[in-house]
């Protein structure tokens, strides 16, 4: 593992409309790591992934990848700056006007003059390595939400990027593509040779596959550390998120008034 | 009481700054639009899938709607010119108020109302399935790749849409003039040559459609752009782009013909 990391994230806070979303966020992800962010709904995964990828500019703190810090870069740095990086989507997004074909050919065609013959070629490797050659013609609408997936991973390694994001990568996937994309996720960091950040909440699929784990719950990182060790942990948050238990520092119930005084309560008619 | 009245200040005050902040938003998205149009004419190819979508496919109901436009003035300029035995003047009648007036102003309406409510929800569907973001991440701007070319192609398409408009409306008044009541087709035709002037009518009418181009695709891309990315925005920036944009179509009609044809 090199001394530098790939992507430094210091100190980071991010307030959005007054409210502190994210809160002292300090990350090192090095090459050749797979580094899963994890925590419930709404607790700052995502925002952490865009404050990444320069969609966001932090409060106050910094993101650095390669160096470069990114909310310091201007708009063409920013967009020299995601040549190198990749990200899958939740939901894929692919573009729905185009085929697939079209959709991994993309980039390639947005950002070089390769002549048109070997851009066939080259998105014919990236659909075979995820192992959707077949279906280069089809559209979009007729995928599964599983080959979408698969072919939003072909486009986003169009490039060969130095860091991949993947933002749920396995959310509402069967168990063969959920194994699939987790594989898929590995393997191409391994030859890509950069690093890769999971934003998930899926613990088990995830623990399989990566290296390090960051723990987020309400804006802050509350454990970190490698799957053995998270497996081990007797944090009680990430031990009830691990396990999947109901109630824990993560309440069953939403806050409310009292129970009794809530039932209580006249009804008001508007 | 007194906590009601500065609620409802409050919030008057909060909906006016709301539009004057939106309508500030939306210059500057002009601009931008402006600023990354390179793409949209360097890869001239972009620009004229678009003009398919949004010009050639609107080609049906705007042809249509001209025949039955200018078969309508036919029957009414008829019946009133011939009270004054003049039916001779149908011609100037039907080809003055086309190409002034309805050939621009209709066209744009469902110009409007046809393309520009595709192009808001194209627009808005792609942010709420985040291939705008996707765009983005990937290193390209979505101004310059899928706004622009959708701008462009709107104003290029409307002007011709409004000739097409004006051009059918004249061979319907012609039917119905000429060939259903029995004008004479020798006054019919010269008449209207002798009085369509090419500066005045003709180039009014072009700068008019181009004008409303502008309008209707500033608003469509910029709705689509702005839309929440939720089916239920997308649907509510669908109907704000018709709305506005016809409003905004009769708006600017009233300025630009108070000023084009005051002398006359």
């Amino acid at each position: 593992m090199s001394a530098e990391p790939l992507v430094k994230v210091s100190n980071l806070n991010f307030t959005y409309d007054r409210r502190p979303v994210l809160t002292g966020i300090n990350m090192e992800i090095h090459r050749g790591q797979v580094v899963a962010i994890m925590g419930s709904s709404g607790c700052g995964k995502t925002t952490t992934m865009r404050l990444i990828g320069g969609q966001l500019r932090p409060t106050s703190g910094s993101v650095s990848i390669g160096g470069q810090v990114v909310h310091e870069l201007d708009n063409d740095g920013l967009y020299q700056l995601r040549r190198r990086m990749g990200m899958l989507f939740q939901f894929g997004a692919l573009f729905t006007d185009m085929s697939v074909f079209d959709n991994v050919a993309f980039q390639m065609r947005e950002h070089t003059d390769l002549p048109e013959s070997l851009i066939h070629d080259l998105v014919l490797m990236k659909l075979h390595a995820v192992g959707l050659r077949g279906v280069h013609q089809l559209m979009p609408s007729e995928l599964s939400g599983g080959m979408a997936r698969r072919v939003a991973l072909a486009r986003a390694i169009a490039l060969d990027p130095l860091v991949m994001m993947y933002d749920e990568p396995f959310a509402g996937l069967d168990p063969i593509s959920l194994s699939v994309v987790g594989q898929l996720i590995r393997t191409l960091n391994d030859a890509l040779g950069g690093c890769s950040i999971v934003v998930t909440h899926d613990v088990q699929e995830s623990l399989k596959i990566v290296d390090y784990v960051y723990f987020v719950s309400a804006g802050k990182i509350v454990a970190e550390g490698t799957p053995a060790e998270i497996k081990k942990s007797t944090t009680p948050y990430v031990h009830q998120f691990v396990w999947g238990e109901a109630d824990g520092p993560v309440p069953f119930h939403y806050p409310a008034p009292p129970y009794g005084a809530s039932l209580l309560q006249e009804v008001v008619r508007a | 009481m007194l906590d009601k009245v500065v609620r409802a200040l409050t919030s008057l005050g909060r909906s006016v700054t709301d539009r004057i902040w939106r309508l500030g938003f939306a210059s500057r998205f002009f601009l931008a639009v402006f600023l990354y149009s390179g793409t949209a004419f360097r890869r001239f190819h972009l620009t004229i899938r678009e003009i398919y979508f949004t010009g050639v496919l609107s080609l049906i109901i705007i042809l249509v709607s001209g025949l039955f436009v200018g078969m309508v003035l036919g029957l009414q300029g008829y019946d009133t010119l011939q009270r004054y035995g003049s039916s001779e003047a149908l011609g100037i009648l039907v080809a003055l108020s086309l190409v002034r007036e309805l050939g621009p102003v209709v066209a744009a309406l469902l110009f409007a109302s046809r393309a520009g409510s595709a192009i808001t929800a194209e627009i808005g569907l792609m942010k709420a399935t985040e291939q705008l973001s996707a765009m983005e991440m990937m290193a390209v701007n979505p101004i310059a790749r899928v706004v622009a070319p959708r701008f462009w192609a709107g104003v290029i398409s409307m002007p011709l849409l409004a000739a097409l408009f004006s051009a059918l409306g004249v061979f319907g008044g012609y039917l119905i003039g000429v060939q259903f009541i029995g004008v004479d087709e020798g006054s019919f035709w010269s008449q209207m040559q002798a009085s369509v002037d090419f500066r005045q009518d003709i180039v009014n009418g072009v700068i008019k459609s181009f004008v409303f181009g502008v309008l209707v695709s500033w608003i469509a891309v910029f709705e689509g752009y702005d839309a929440e990315p939720t089916a239920e925005g997308v649907s509510g920036a669908t109907t704000r782009t018709v709305v506005t944009s016809s409003l905004a179509i009769l708006a600017a009609d009233f300025v630009l013909t108070a000023f084009m044809f005051r002398g006359i």
